[in-house]
C-alpha cells in the first residue's frame, strides 16, 4: 500500500461521509471506546524504513512498520527507540494479533513510553516529524528530520497519541539515542507504596541519571522471575551508562539509599529482565477484569492506590518514580468511577486500558475535559477531520 | 522589509475608549497609555522593526490577564503578549492597533516540590530564575537559552525556546508538566498539571511554540532536574569548518552524548576572544566546545574517549578545563557571542536554521560564498550536536541598503537550509522575520491546516496576528 492510497481512501471516505477504524496490526482495538465505523483502512501494508542515519540521531519508517523491526535497525547501529514503548499484547490478550506485531504508527498514535520516559521523555518528546493524511484527505507535513525545529505550529506532537482521531499517519521520524552499554539497578525489598515513592524520589532526585524508578508490591514482583528471588515487594531504580558508570552510579545510589533499607545490585541481565516486565506490564497480565492506568504526582501515589483498595481488591504496581500506576480490577461501572474519583482527587489522569466492549462504550475512557476545552477539542477535531470520518468515538463520545 | 498590513481604523478611533475600558479593569499603574512610556515597547530583539502599540497592560494576575482579554476580545482590539522582549524574531513587535500585554508583572514562584520535581512558576519569572530558585538544593531547568538571564518562561513556552544543553536535555516543550492559559475570550484553563502525560490532544505540545497566537500563558508547570555530580568542557581547534564537522560526527557516532557540543567558525571565535578572554585559539579555523557529566572519575574517562576522537582529526589543539572557572570562562565567550559580535559590527541579524549535520561543510561553504556576493561578513555559530545554526550577519543599519542585503542574505540561508532538508527556524520561532518565507517548508494545504489550528483557539484572529503565516496565507 502507498501513502497515494492512504490518500486516495481517506478522500473517498471524506466525499462520501463514511466513517473509517483506521488499523494498523490492530494490537490496540481493544483500548479506548470502541469505534463505530463502516469500513476499516489497513495501513501495516505500508511498512519500511525510508531514512536511517545514526550519526545523525535519526530514522523515518512507514507507519505500518513494526516497532520489532524499526527497534532492530536502530539497534544495528547500537541505537534505540529512546521512550520504550511497552507492548501491551500481553495485557490486551487479543488472539488475533500475534505480539510484536505492534506498528509504530500504532506506538504513536497511542503515545505509548516506557519506563525511561521518567528521565528521557515520551514518545511524543522523540517524534521529530510526521507525514500525515487528514480527513480532508489531504497530505499534511510537520516536522522534519532534523534535532530541532519549530518552524510552525508543533502538529506532530497534536497528532501523537490522538489515537488517529485527527489524521492517519503515514511516515513518523524519530530521534534515536545511542543505546548503553551496560544496565544496573538497585532493589530495594519490602517497603510499602509511601516508602517506595520515598525512596524512588530520593533516586530520581540524586545527581546518578537513574532512567527508571518502579515499585511492585510482593504479589507482582512474584509474578516477575528476575525480581521473585529477592522476596517481598520490590523497589527498583535502573542505572544505564558505559559499564564503569553504572558500576561505580549503582554503588552510589545503593550508598544514598541506605535509610530505605538494604539493598541488592541486579546486573545487566537481570536488570534488562526486570524492566522489560515492569514495560510490558507483566504482573498484571493474567489479572481478570478490567486494567487502567493513572498518572498522577509521584507523591500523590500512595494516596491514589489507598483510596482505590477502599473500593476494591486491585493488583496494581507503581513505575514513573510512582506517578503511573498500573491497576487492574473488577470491570464494572463502580470500580471505573473508584478510579476516576481517585485520580480525579490527586489531579491527576487515567485511561482505561483493556475493558469488555460494553463497558468501555458507556463509561469515560480518558478524563472528560472542562466546558472550554471540549469546544476547542470538537474544533480542532473539525480543523482536521470536518465529517468526523476518522476514527470516530474513539476517545470521546461524538468526537 | 517585510511588509507590516494596516491598523483597524475602527479601533484607532476608539483608542481613548478602549483605554478607559483597560483602566476600569486594572490599577492605575498596570495600564500605559502615554506615547513616551510606550515607546519601550515598540520592538524586541529584532530591532530593525518597531512599532508602538495602542496601549500596553501589566497585569499582576491571571484573573486580571482573563478580564483584559474578554474586554479586548469585545472590543475586537488585535492582543500581542509580551515576556521580556527578547525575541530574535519579532515575536513580539506590536502593532498600531493592538494593546500589548506584557507579563512582567507575573513573576512569583508558586511552589516547588522537589519530591515531585517540579515547580510552579508565573508566566513572568526569568529563565535563570528557576534555576537559581532550586539551585542550592542542587537541582535545574534544563533549556538555557542565551538570554537566559532576561528572558521569561512565558516567552519561552511561546518560542519553544532551546538553549546549549538541548541534545542532552531537551528543548522547552520537553522540561513542561502544565500550563494555565487564557484564551482569547478570557476563560482560564488548566492544561496537565504536576503529572505525566494527560490524556486528550497533546495541548501542552501546540500551545508550547505557538508564539502566542493561541493563548496567553499565565502559570507553567516546569520539571526540574537534579543536576550532575559536575560537568567539565574542553576546546578542540581543527584546520577547517569541514575536519570539525567529521570530528561532531565521529563522537555522536561513538555512543556518546555530550551535555553539549558547540561549534563555532573562525570569525565567531575571534569576536568572542575579544569579548570574553577565554584562551579560545586564534588560529583555528573551526573550534568545538564540549561538555560532559558525571564525578570527576566519569568526566575524565568520557574526556579521554573523546580527546582520543578528537586526535584522529588532526586537531591544532585540544584544551580541557582544569577547574570550575576555566569552564566558566569557555562558556561566557559562547553564551556572550552576540553581544560580542556586536562590538565588531554596529549591526547583525541572527538567522537560526537547523540543517542534518552530515550538510554541515556543504552548507558553511555555501554561506561563505553567498557572504562574498552580498559583501556581508558573517560568523558562524552553532549548537553543532543537533544541527542548529546561528549565523551571525553583519550590517549597518545606517545604511539602507546594507540592511536590505542583510535581509536578503539571511533568506538565502534560510532557503539553504530547508533544501538541504533543513528548516527555517531551530529554536527563535517565526515570528515576523520569517513569516514570509513559511512557504518554503510548507505547502499552502499544510499551511492551511495550520491555520484551522488557530482559528480554532482564536477564530478572529486577535492573538499575535501578523506573525508566523505570510500575509496572503492569513487572508485566504
Amino acid at each position: 500500500m502507498t501513502e497515494a492510497e492512504i490518500i486516495a481512501a481517506v478522500a473517498e471516505a471524506h466525499a462520501s461521509a463514511t466513517p473509517l477504524e483506521i488499523i494498523g496490526a490492530g494490537s490496540k482495538r481493544g483500548l479506548l471506546r470502541p469505534v463505530q465505523a463502516a469500513r476499516t483502512l489497513a495501513v501495516a501494508a505500508h511498512s519500511g524504513i525510508t531514512l536511517h542515519a545514526p550519526k545523525e540521531l535519526v530514522v523515518s519508517a512507514r507507519a505500518g512498520t513494526t516497532l520489532r523491526d524499526l527497534t532492530a535497525i536502530v539497534a544495528s547501529a547500537g541505537q534505540q527507540i529512546t521512550s520504550e514503548p511497552p507492548d501491551l499484547s500481553g495485557l490486551l490478550g487479543d488472539p488475533a494479533v500475534p505480539p510484536a506485531a505492534q506498528t509504530i504508527g500504532g506506538v504513536v498514535g497511542a503515545n505509548l513510553s516506557g519506563p525511561r520516559r521518567v528521565a528521557w521523555g515520551a514518545t511524543r518528546d522523540h517524534v521529530l516529524g510526521v507525514r500525515a493524511v487528514n480527513g480532508r484527505g489531504e497530505l499534511i507535513r510537520s516536522g522534519g528530520r532534523v534535532l530541532k525545529n519549530v518552524t510552525g505550529l508543533d502538529i506532530c506532537k497534536l497528532l501523537t497519541g490522538s489515537h488517529g482521531t485527527l489524521a492517519v499517519l503515514t511516515e513518523i521520524t524519530l530521534k534515536v539515542l545511542p543505546a548503553a552499554e551496560r544496565w544496573g539497578s538497585v532493589a530495594l525489598t519490602g517497603l510499602d507504596p509511601a516508602q517506595a515513592v520515598a525512596a524512588l524520589s530520593a533516586a530520581l532526585g540524586s545527581p546518578y541519571a537513574v532512567s527508571g524508578a518502579a515499585h511492585l508490591p510482593a504479589e507482582a514482583a512474584a509474578l516477575v522471575p528476575a525480581l521473585a528471588w529477592l522476596g517481598g515487594a520490590v523497589t527498583l531504580a535502573r542505572i544505564e551508562d558505559f559499564a564503569t558508570s553504572v558500576a561505580y552510579r549503582t554503588d552510589r545510589l545503593r550508598a544514598d539509599l541506605a535509610p530505605f533499607g538494604r539493598a541488592e545490585i541486579l546486573d545487566d541481565a537481570a536488570s534488562r529482565a526486570a524492566w522489560d516486565a515492569v514495560r510490558d506490564a507483566v504482573p498484571l497480565h493474567g489479572a481478570a477484569g478490567a486494567v487502567w492506568r493513572v498518572s498522577v504526582r509521584p507523591s500523590a501515589g500512595p494516596g491514589v492506590l489507598a483510596a482505590i483498595g477502599r473500593a476494591f481488591a486491585a493488583s496494581w504496581f507503581m513505575d514513573w518514580g510512582g506517578g503511573l500506576i498500573w491497576l487492574a480490577g473488577p470491570a464494572t461501572t463502580a470500580a471505573h468511577d473508584a478510579v476516576m474519583a481517585a485520580a480525579g482527587a490527586a489531579s491527576g489522569t487515567w485511561m482505561l486500558l483493556r475493558a469488555p466492549e460494553g463497558l468501555r462504550a458507556a463509561v469515560a475512557v480518558i478524563p472528560p475535559e472542562a466546558p472550554a476545552l471540549a469546544r476547542i477539542t470538537a474544533s480542532v477535531k473539525a480543523a482536521f477531520d470536518p465529517k468526523g470520518i476518522l476514527n470516530p468515538g474513539r476517545m470521546y463520545a461524538g468526537v | 522589509m517585510i511588509r507590516q498590513p494596516d491598523p483597524k481604523q475602527d479601533v484607532l478611533d476608539r483608542r481613548d475608549a478602549i483605554i478607559a475600558g483597560l483602566r476600569r479593569l486594572l490599577p492605575d499603574s498596570g495600564v500605559i497609555a502615554e506615547p513616551i512610556r510606550l515607546k519601550p515597547y515598540e520592538t524586541d530583539g529584532l530591532t530593525a522593526y518597531r512599532q508602538v502599540p495602542l496601549a500596553v497592560v501589566l497585569p499582576e494576575t491571571t484573573e486580571q490577564v482573563a478580564a483584559v482579554l474578554r474586554f479586548l476580545h469585545h472590543e475586537g482590539v488585535r492582543v500581542v503578549p509580551r515576556g521580556a522582549g527578547t525575541s530574535l524574531s519579532g515575536g513580539a513587535l506590536p502593532m498600531a492597533d493592538a494593546v500589548v500585554v506584557a507579563l512582567m508583572r507575573l513573576n512569583r514562584i508558586l511552589d516547588i516540590d522537589y519530591a515531585d520535581r517540579c515547580a510552579v512558576v508565573q508566566a513572568g519569572v526569568t529563565n535563570i530564575g528557576i534555576t537559581q530558585a532550586v539551585q542550592e538544593s542542587g537541582f535545574f531547568y534544563a533549556p538555557d537559552p542565551s538570554s537566559q538571564l532576561a528572558c521569561m518562561i512565558g516567552g519561552n513556552v511561546g518560542m519553544n525556546s532551546g538553549g546549549a544543553h538541548c541534545l542532552r536535555y531537551g528543548v522547552t516543550s520537553n522540561n513542561l508538566l502544565g500550563l494555565k492559559i487564557v484564551t482569547i475570550a478570557g476563560e482560564v484553563l488548566d492544561i496537565g498539571g504536576a503529572h505525566l502525560d494527560a490524556a486528550g490532544y497533546d495541548w501542552l505540545g501546540i500551545l508550547t511554540g505557538s508564539e502566542g497566537q493561541l493563548a496567553v500563558v499565565t502559570e507553567v508547570t516546569v520539571r526540574i532536574l537534579r543536576g550532575p555530580e559536575g560537568a567539565r568542557a574542553m576546546l578542540a581547534a581543527f584546520r577547517s569548518n569541514e575536519i570539525a564537522g567529521a570530528c561532531v560526527d565521529a563522537i555522536i557516532g561513538s555512543g556518546i552524548i555530550p551535555v553539549a557540543l558547540e561549534f563555532m567558525d573562525r570569525p565567531a571565535i575571534h569576536a568572542c576572544e575579544a569579548f570574553a578572554h577565554a584562551g579560545y585559539p586564534l588560529d583555528a579555523e573551526a573550534m568545538l566546545i564540549i561538555e560532559v557529566e558525571g564525578s570527576i572519575g566519569e568526566q575524565d574517562t568520557l574526556l579521554d574517549r573523546i580527546r582520543a576522537i578528537c586526535h584522529r582529526f588532526d586537531p591544532i589543539s585540544l584544551r580541557v578545563s582544569a577547574s570550575a572557572e576555566e569552564s566558566q570562562a569557555i562558556w561566557k565567550g559562547r553564551k556572550g557571542a552576540f553581544g560580542a559580535v556586536g562590538r565588531i559590527s554596529p549591526d547583525y541579524l541572527c538567522m537560526d536554521g537547523t540543517i542534518p549535520t552530515s550538510r554541515l561543510p556543504e552548507v558553511l561553504r555555501r554561506i561563505a560564498e553567498m557572504s562574498a556576493g552580498y559583501g556581508l561578513q558573517v560568523a558562524n555559530i552553532f549548537h553543532a550536536g543537533d544541527g542548529n545554526l546561528h549565523p551571525l550577519i553583519m550590517f549597518d543599519a545606517n545604511d539602507p541598503d546594507s540592511f536590505h542585503r542583510a535581509e536578503r542574505f539571511g533568506a538565502d540561508i534560510l532557503t539553504l537550509c530547508v533544501e538541504v532538508g533543513g528548516c527555517l527556524t531551530g529554536e527563535h520561532g517565526v515570528g515576523v522575520e520569517k513569516r514570509d518565507l513559511m512557504g518554503v517548508q510548507f505547502t499552502a494545504t499544510e499551511l492551511a491546516q495550520q491555520r484551522r489550528i488557530k482559528d480554532a483557539f482564536d477564530p478572529g484572529w486577535l492573538l499575535n496576528p501578523n506573525k508566523v503565516f505570510p500575509l496572503l496565507a492569513q487572508a485566504a
